[in-house]
């Protein structure tokens, strides 16, 4: 099978801090990845590398056939391509929940208004909050939100979805219903790379899981291998804390 | 039991009547030595009566501090002005000088003040001599603009008003229309409408345009322009490019770090000598040039603070949606950083109408030009006050307008309801 995203020998500094050593990742088409680690080992820089929200400084990143590099015209359609969803949700609070997600799709894919309204309320219906369509996101409460900008990736029909702890800033009541959605994303097939701490949710959809520590993949094993059989030691401690 | 208890709801019988008493006397006093001219406690030596009132309201005010006294008036007034000796203090000084302060002024403005007449032999009162505005109007309002010409401003202000009006009433589409209109075609048109030259208008040079419509014609373009040139300074001087940052910062702190008067002065004297010979630019535009950039540099800083305020998140989330430089600023951040710094930017777009009488140091006339050469003329000596107290209420009035305008706008804005 192709594969989509392809890390190759990839490093990255922040000044003369090493957080990325060595990446080697592949993601077939329709897999779900769910990374953990604990925290500054580098998991959310490499899912911003992926859509060059940092740049990397060696190494190779190819998604769906495009190589990330300096060239504008390229990152700009890997975006368009790759959908992300932040821990901080990052709805632009000045537009309409509707306005957040037409936006986008409208000005970077010049889809006429009705149709990008249709996409934007279609989604909206997915997630479960199309009651709130005409809301502004200040109104909403932190899941409804998070789920606002899930149909926003949504709406730009990306291959590929990366959620950067999409639940680490959200009431435990919250989490579930966004966790829902997600499960509900990826059971209808997309791509998805997924840095949480939700054990749970990686057990019940991730196809793979990788363990980060110091900027390095520790750990890359199948699901149920990863959580019954961990081969590292570092990996064993890891869960032995989070479980 | 002492005689003096603290005043409290026992003993608020007695102590509020008295403490009414006293503040009336006190009151009564002031209003009495305000108004009629008449000292009411004359019997006292002269220095005591002036601060006697002060002493009987301070006594009345401690004596009508009741906590918890069960009328609500009592309380709120306790509660906001009367809540310590301090501020009680505070509260009788500011309401007596109010009160002394309005006899004077309504004197000066009103009562004394002569209105009917056409010379200055006719001010024979006390108070201002309207009648040199009444004289001086229409100088103050077209400069030396010809009489028989001053329809055309008129009816370019009149349109203007009459667009801005309409656009509040119509619908969101077609606001946009009128807004487009009002920026990129009426400037042009209103202008050649007032300079003349064509369409069998007289031309009339831009040495005789004057008064208030040449403050307005100055404020708006320099406001008109100082404004994209402001937010593009501001973008540039977070630019990642370096040529573009510093050329940006460059302009930034050399604009502002000149006086005004100079960078108008170097605009009309010394800016021609630059230039080849034969060719002429008009001296006012010269001077809108010097304006608008002299403010462009303030409005990017104040811009720039706004764009410092978003967080970095949603720089973040307009990328990852796959918009560039352009699109992320337009669409994402400017709408939240402009609307973020309205009040910063109304302080500078009302510093601007404020500085447009510094454009007398290169001969032009607005309106306190207007008034300080009318003020000289033989005829009108010593009319200085009233010349410059009619200039005051006219800036403040534009400028109020302005910031109720402004406050509108950040009211109308806000989605964080």
């Amino acid at each position: 099978m192709g594969k989509i995203i392809e890390l190759k020998k990839v490093n990255k500094w922040f000044d003369k801090f090493q957080v990325l050593k060595n990446i080697d990742l592949e993601v077939a088409p329709q897999e779900k990845i769910v990374i953990c680690g604990p925290s500054g080992s580098g998991k959310s820089t490499l899912i911003r590398c992926i859509n060059r929200l940092e740049e990397h400084q060696e190494g190779n990143i190819v998604v769906d056939g495009t190589e990330l590099s300096e060239s504008t015209k390229n990152i700009e359609k890997v975006r368009a391509e790759v959908g992300m969803v932040f821990q901080q949700f990052n709805l632009f609070p000045h537009l309409s929940i509707l306005d957040n997600c037409t936006l986008a799709p409208i000005w970077v894919k010049k889809l006429p208004k009705k149709e990008a309204e249709e996409l934007a309320m279609k989604n909206l219906t997915r997630v479960q909050i199309d009651d709130q369509a005409l809301k502004f996101p200040g109104q909403l409460s932190g899941g409804q939100q998070q789920r606002a900008a899930i149909a926003r990736a949504l709406c730009m029909e990306p291959k590929i979805m990366l959620f950067d702890e999409p639940t680490s800033a959200l009431d435990p009541e919250m989490i579930k219903e966004v966790l829902d959605v997600m499960v509900d994303l990826a059971k209808g097939g997309m791509t998805m790379i997924v840095v949480t701490h939700e054990m749970g949710f990686a057990k019940e959809v991730a196809d793979y899981m990788i363990f980060m520590d110091e900027g390095k993949i520790v750990e890359r094993a199948k699901t149920n291998e990863f959580f019954e059989n961990p081969k590292s030691e570092r990996t064993k401690l890891f869960l032995s804390q989070i479980l | 039991m002492n005689i003096i208890s603290k005043p409290s709801k026992e003993n608020i019988k007695s102590y509020l009547p008295l403490g009414i008493v006293f503040i009336s006397v006190s009151f009564l006093d002031v209003f009495v030595n305000a108004f009629f001219n008449y000292n009411s406690l004359v019997f006292f030596p002269s220095q005591i009566s002036y601060f006697l009132p002060l002493l009987f309201g301070f006594i009345g005010l401690y004596l009508i501090r009741i906590e918890f006294s069960g009328i609500r008036f009592l309380d709120i007034v306790n509660k906001n002005i009367n809540s310590n000796n301090f501020n009680a203090f505070l509260t009788l000084l500011t309401i007596f000088i109010i009160i002394k302060s309005i006899p004077p002024l309504l004197n000066w403005f009103v009562l004394d003040a002569n209105f009917i007449g056409n010379s200055k032999d006719d001010c024979t009162g006390d108070g201002a001599c309207w009648i040199f505005i009444k004289v001086w109007f229409n100088r103050f309002m077209y400069g030396l603009y010809p009489d028989a010409e001053q329809w055309r401003i008129n009816t370019a202000f009149l349109i203007l008003f009459t667009i801005v009006g309409f656009s509040f009433f119509v619908s969101a589409k077609l606001k946009k229309y009128f807004i487009l209109f009002l920026i990129f075609i009426y400037p042009f048109l209103g202008i050649e409408l007032i300079s003349g030259g064509s369409f069998g208008l007289k031309y009339v040079e831009t040495a005789a345009w004057g008064g208030l419509s040449l403050t307005f014609i100055i404020s708006a373009f320099a406001i008109l322009f100082c404004f994209p040139i402001g937010v593009f300074l501001a973008l540039g001087r977070r630019s990642s490019l370096p040529a573009i940052r510093y050329i940006s910062i460059g302009f930034i702190e050399l604009w502002r770090g000149v006086p005004l008067i100079t960078v108008l002065f170097m605009s009309a004297v010394m800016f021609p000598m630059f230039l080849p010979d034969g060719t002429f630019i008009d001296k006012l535009i010269r001077v809108l040039i010097a304006i608008t950039l002299f403010e462009a540099a303030y409005m990017a800083e104040v811009v720039r603070g706004g764009l410092q305020a978003l967080p970095k998140g949603q720089y973040e989330a307009a990328r990852s949606l796959g918009m560039g430089y352009w699109k992320m600023n337009l669409l994402i951040i400017l709408p939240q950083a402009l609307k973020l710094v309205i009040p910063g930017i109304a302080n500078t777009l009302l510093a601007l109408v404020k500085d447009t009488p510094l454009i007398f140091v290169v001969g032009l006339m607005e309106l306190a030009g207007m008034i300080g050469l009318a003020k000289t003329n033989p005829k009108w000596l010593g009319m200085a006050m009233e010349g410059y107290v009619f200039a005051g209420l006219v800036f403040w009035i534009i400028c109020y307008a302005m910031s109720r305008y402004s406050q509108n706008l950040e009211k109308k804005l806000s989605t964080e309801r």
